[in-house]
């Protein structure tokens, strides 16, 4: 035997994603996610003989942007064409995506791995339709197919084979979806399927030609693709060792069972007959309409992080959490933009956000805050209206329900007191009630203080300043006064 | 007739436009077939450098649509088309996963 070979892993992506429209592509349905089964349906979009698909302008917009966005080529002159297989999904047997002209190519997207950056190109993206869903109904042994999602619009992102690894892929995945949403054309979540990836891997020896590719489906989140990418890897490189060939087929991962097996389903022959659709017209883009769209784009994460060094005085860290969700760095601009003070902010942000996000199990782009509530929290603070403690417990009630601040610390109670006699009573009686306290302190224990403020605090029922409390307790243990009589 | 028609050939186009053909209707379909092809050759003759192919016969560009809703619940009239219905959804014969 001589050495072992060294396999390099050719990695492409196909990535569908679901766009944010009101309507479907080609009818005036609704595409809300959840209506009863066949309510968002036409004859259009349920294939009925004569109807005629009109294009959504929306879905041409964001077709573009995306485009724009990663530097395609933008086809001037593009067409849709049929794509015609027969399965239950379609009931047009033909699918409506572009094969001939699609709307963008030649682009790409900048990515950053462990060596340094690395450009992954875009072979095309182009406008296509989504097809029904179909549910197993195992009791009956039969299929229901609901047409809700047929004909929601989707945009294919194609890539070229430019991946050799599932970190490289993941960082992919992750610029797509922050460069998607930031432009608001898609929620890009894979869970719910509003963006799915299929994952094109071949293997090679160092060196040489590519290899026979397959096609991975059902990939539903990060960890499943990591995963599937190293279990289809092996799977072809045991496949060449033994000596036999890889056969181009399209596979479906089980991340239950961690393995993927052949899929039949589709077609007994992968012969699209792909040809112009003669009942959609053709699409010309001009420089003023593409000028306008270019003029739309929104300041995207590598230029916002530039510009947040230079305007506010955060850490790095900050400023790559909250530019990585649009929704967080709006919120973050227009609170600065009211009250002046970026680091409260980040630091509202960054910490209670951030905390809240993860236990309610949300995403960044779910945060519902509003710039006007939190400035008023952070002003309620700054004028010592509220402390700390009590300030996160309305933070909290402002992230599940968007409550006005100040009305509810009042309605809750949580203002602080400005009583100073009241205060300066208790912290008398602290005093008192803990000479071992007051000893240790004086004896140089610094953290008795702590006790100390924390036992007036109960006292005042959590509704003082507790630094307000520190600046009495040193000042009145400062001299050698007793205070148990 | 210059083109012939493989058995093989109308097979497989039967496969794929999901056609079940007698043995009478495939020798008729081959014959058929041949002729279309030898029409395309006729065309063939002719130069066509340089011409686009057309696909559409009319030259209207940009029909689109405003993103509003419009279309309303039509599901009843819908599955009134339908061989077969149940909890609203079409039932059709039951498909691999």
């Amino acid at each position: 035997m001589g050495k072992e070979k060294q396999y390099e892993t050719v990695i492409g992506l196909e990535v569908h994603v679901e766009l944010a429209t009101r309507t479907k592509i080609f009818c005036g349905c609704s595409t809300a996610f959840g209506g009863e089964p066949n309510t968002h349906t036409c004859p259009v979009c349920t294939g009925m003989p004569g109807s005629l698909p009109v294009l959504n302008e929306k879905v041409l917009e964001y077709a573009v942007s995306v485009g724009l966005a990663t530097g395609c080529e933008i086809t001037r002159y593009c067409k849709f064409d049929r794509k015609n297989y027969f399965y239950p999904d379609n009931p047009q047997n033909y699918q409506i995506s572009q094969l001939y002209l699609p709307i963008c190519r030649n682009g790409s997207v900048e990515i950053e791995t462990k060596d340094g950056t690395k450009q992954v190109g875009i072979h095309e993206i182009h406008m296509e339709e989504d097809a029904g869903k179909l549910i197993h109904d195992e009791w009956e042994g039969c299929t229901l197919v609901d047409y809700n999602r047929s004909g929601v619009p989707l945009i294919e992102i194609v890539s070229e084979p430019d991946m050799r690894n599932a970190e490289e892929v993941i960082a992919y995945l992750e610029k797509l979806r922050l460069i998607i949403q930031y432009l608001g054309a898609s929620d890009c979540k894979l869970q719910e399927g509003s963006m799915r990836a299929d994952v094109n891997l071949s293997v090679r020896e160092a060196g040489e030609a590519y290899g026979t590719r397959t096609e991975m489906k059902n990939l539903n989140s990060f960890r499943a693709i990591t995963r599937a990418i190293a279990g289809e890897r092996e799977r072809q490189i045991d496949l060449l060792e033994a000596g036999e060939a890889v056969i181009q087929e399209t596979r479906r991962w089980d991340d239950e069972r961690g393995c993927s097996y052949a899929m039949r389903s589709k077609e007994d022959a992968q012969d699209y007959r792909y040809f112009p659709d003669p009942d959609l017209t053709p699409v010309r883009i001009s420089e003023a309409w593409l000028a306008e769209r270019k003029a739309a784009l929104p300041e995207f994460q590598t230029e916002k992080k530039i510009r947040y060094r230079e305007e506010y005085q955060i850490p790095d860290y900050d400023i790559e959490i909250l530019t990585g969700s649009r929704q967080m760095a709006e919120l973050f601009e227009k609170t600065t933009a009211l009250c002046g003070e970026p680091k409260k902010v980040s630091n509202w942000l960054m910490g209670e956000a951030m905390r809240l996000l993860k236990e309610r199990g949300l995403d960044p782009e779910d945060i519902r805050i509003t710039p006007s509530n939190l400035a008023e929290l952070i002003a309620m603070t700054n004028r010592r209206e509220i402390n700390g403690a009590a300030a996160k417990e309305v933070f909290e009630a402002m992230f599940d329900t968007d409550v006005d601040p100040a009305r509810y610390a009042q309605e809750k109670g949580l203002l602080m007191t400005h009583d100073t006699d009241a205060l300066t009573r208790a912290v008398k009686q602290v005093l008192k009630d803990n000479p071992k306290s007051v000893e240790d302190y004086r004896g140089g224990k610094e953290k008795a203080i702590g006790f100390l403020v924390g036992q007036t605090m109960k006292a005042m029922h959590g509704k003082a300043d507790p630094a307000l409390i520190n600046g009495m307790l040193r000042e009145l243990l400062s001299g050698e006064a007793k205070f148990d009589a | 007739m210059a083109n012939i028609i493989s058995e093989e050939t109308i097979e497989y186009v039967g496969i794929l436009a999901k056609l079940e053909l007698s043995d009478e209707e495939k020798k008729q379909a081959r014959k058929d077939m041949a002729r279309m092809l030898d029409y395309i050759d006729q065309l063939n003759e002719l130069d066509t450098e340089g011409v686009e192919p057309m696909s559409h016969v009319f030259s209207v560009e940009n029909v689109l649509r405003r993103d509003v809703v419009t279309g309303g619940d039509m599901r009843d009239a819908l599955l009134a088309n339908a061989p077969e219905e149940k909890d609203g959804m079409f039932v059709v014969p039951r498909t691999f996963e």
